[in-house]
């Protein structure tokens, strides 16, 4: 039987109250809230190792927060956590990319598993049109980001979580990323990522974990 | 296509183009086996008494030769951490890429098997019971080394863990593939000893990929 959505958390949105974070030993960060509305858009800044990356994880589903909880649309995610992995978009540090596999055959196998198929425009949009028929191993390291971002553009998701996606860009691709980001928002979705670059996004809250983090009497 | 099979065939692919890993685990099958005559004597007799044991060893060691890779390079390049977050459960990405595994590395030690037991004289009468305990014994052999390659992730020196982990668990299918062509060549009928290897593998089949994604889980974590 579903839970009603609860009265404190917002009936829209992807919401997250008094999460806290270990790895390891350490308590990374704790007490930390946010709210991302449709459309929204949230920046992680902090310095290294405030847990930008822990914070992205945690709100993927890959590991589950030591104490507080992830809401979508008022419910909880961990009731349904089958949901949110076919809600969201994650791009971590790795490129998920195989060297003997080409361009166009990596964006259609991480598509088809998402039931996308838009692998062309996808590649269009991120500038690797010419190279769809390359072998990865032959790619730039931009290159490479260049595909695992093109994985946003070729299947639907609500919500896009991304770790450092300006690595390794040039000036193009990053105003590529940032029309992307523009035009998803702009359908309803939801933007949370992480960056100690500058990309031009209207309207982003900044949330900097520098300021949950957890002392620890050293 | 749905994702299950997408993923089946990606993984093909790769093995296809990586080459090496398929023809690696035939040649060390056939070579491992070939050493056995230098090393006990070429006595038809001997050898064909010992055939049965030295086909389910080697292929048992074969088969976890190629075990490693099965999670870690997906693992280091993130793209396990991609694929635990598809819409396709983790368990039941798990069974596709021991199919997958299985195809490369478990089928074509069927399709040598016949040939090397000509080579240590396998008495006629047991190889029915060889290939078809084989057939069933070869699945389980990459769904409990599945398990054994999701806890080894990211341990060092993982191949080592990863033997020490799965051999002992390939010990029933070990004993029944064996025990299969021992009694069909006593004329017992192996019956028996097959309906048990496929009784491994059903229990395989359902467990072994909760278990292999749990561990997958963690690792991820």
């Amino acid at each position: 039987m579903p839970a009603p959505p609860s009265p404190d958390l917002p009936a829209s949105g992807f919401a997250g109250r008094g999460v806290a974070c270990r790895r390891g030993e350490r308590l990374v960060f704790a007490g930390l809230s946010f709210l991302v509305p449709p459309g929204g858009a949230l920046v992680l800044t902090g310095l290294n190792g405030s847990g930008k990356s822990s914070l992205l994880r945690l709100m993927a589903g890959l590991t589950p927060p030591e104490t507080g909880m992830l809401a979508w649309d008022g419910m909880p995610v961990r009731d349904d956590p089958a949901a949110h992995r076919a809600r969201l978009h994650f791009i971590g540090h790795h490129d998920a990319v195989k060297p003997v596999l080409t361009v166009a055959e990596t964006l259609a196998f991480w598509a088809g598993m998402r039931g996308g198929a838009a692998v062309s425009p996808a590649l269009e949009r991120f500038g690797l049109a010419a190279l769809a028929a390359w072998p990865c191993r032959l790619l730039s390291a931009g290159q490479r980001r260049r595909l695992a971002l093109a994985r946003l553009a070729a299947s639907p998701a609500a919500l896009w979580l991304l770790d450092e996606p300006l690595t390794g860009l040039d000036s193009d691709a990053i105003a590529d990323l940032a029309a992307a980001i523009a035009a998803h928002r702009a359908q309803g979705g939801l933007v949370v990522l992480s960056t100690h670059a500058v990309l031009p996004l209207e309207s982003a809250e900044t949330l900097s974990l520098t300021d949950f983090a957890v002392r620890t009497a050293a | 296509m749905t994702a299950f099979r997408r993923l089946v065939l990606r993984d093909l692919r790769l093995a296809l183009r990586q080459g090496g890993d398929a023809a690696m685990v035939v040649a060390f099958f056939v070579l491992t086996v070939i050493l056995f005559p230098f090393g006990v004597g070429p006595e038809a007799e001997l050898l064909a008494r010992i055939a049965a044991g030295i086909l389910w060893v080697t292929a048992l060691l074969a088969a976890l030769l190629s075990l490693e890779r099965l999670f870690q390079a997906d693992w280091e390049d993130g793209s396990l951490e991609a694929l635990a977050l598809m819409p396709l459960p983790l368990e039941a990405q798990v069974l596709a890429k021991c199919l997958a595994h299985w195809l490369v590395a478990g089928l074509p030690l069927i399709v040598v098997a016949p040939l090397l037991a000509l080579l240590l004289h396998l008495d006629r009468a047991g190889y029915p019971a060889l290939l078809l305990g084989l057939l069933l014994g070869t699945p389980s052999l990459s769904l409990i080394g599945a398990v054994g390659a999701a806890l080894s992730l990211g341990a060092r020196r993982g191949g080592v863990l990863l033997s020490l982990l799965v051999l002992p668990l390939y010990i029933p299918v070990l004993i029944f593939g064996v025990a299969a062509v021992e009694a069909a060549i006593g004329g017992f009928g192996a019956r028996p000893h097959l309906l048990l290897l496929g009784a491994l593998l059903a229990g395989a089949l359902a467990l072994a990929p909760l278990a292999a994604a749990a561990a997958l889980r963690q690792a991820l974590e």
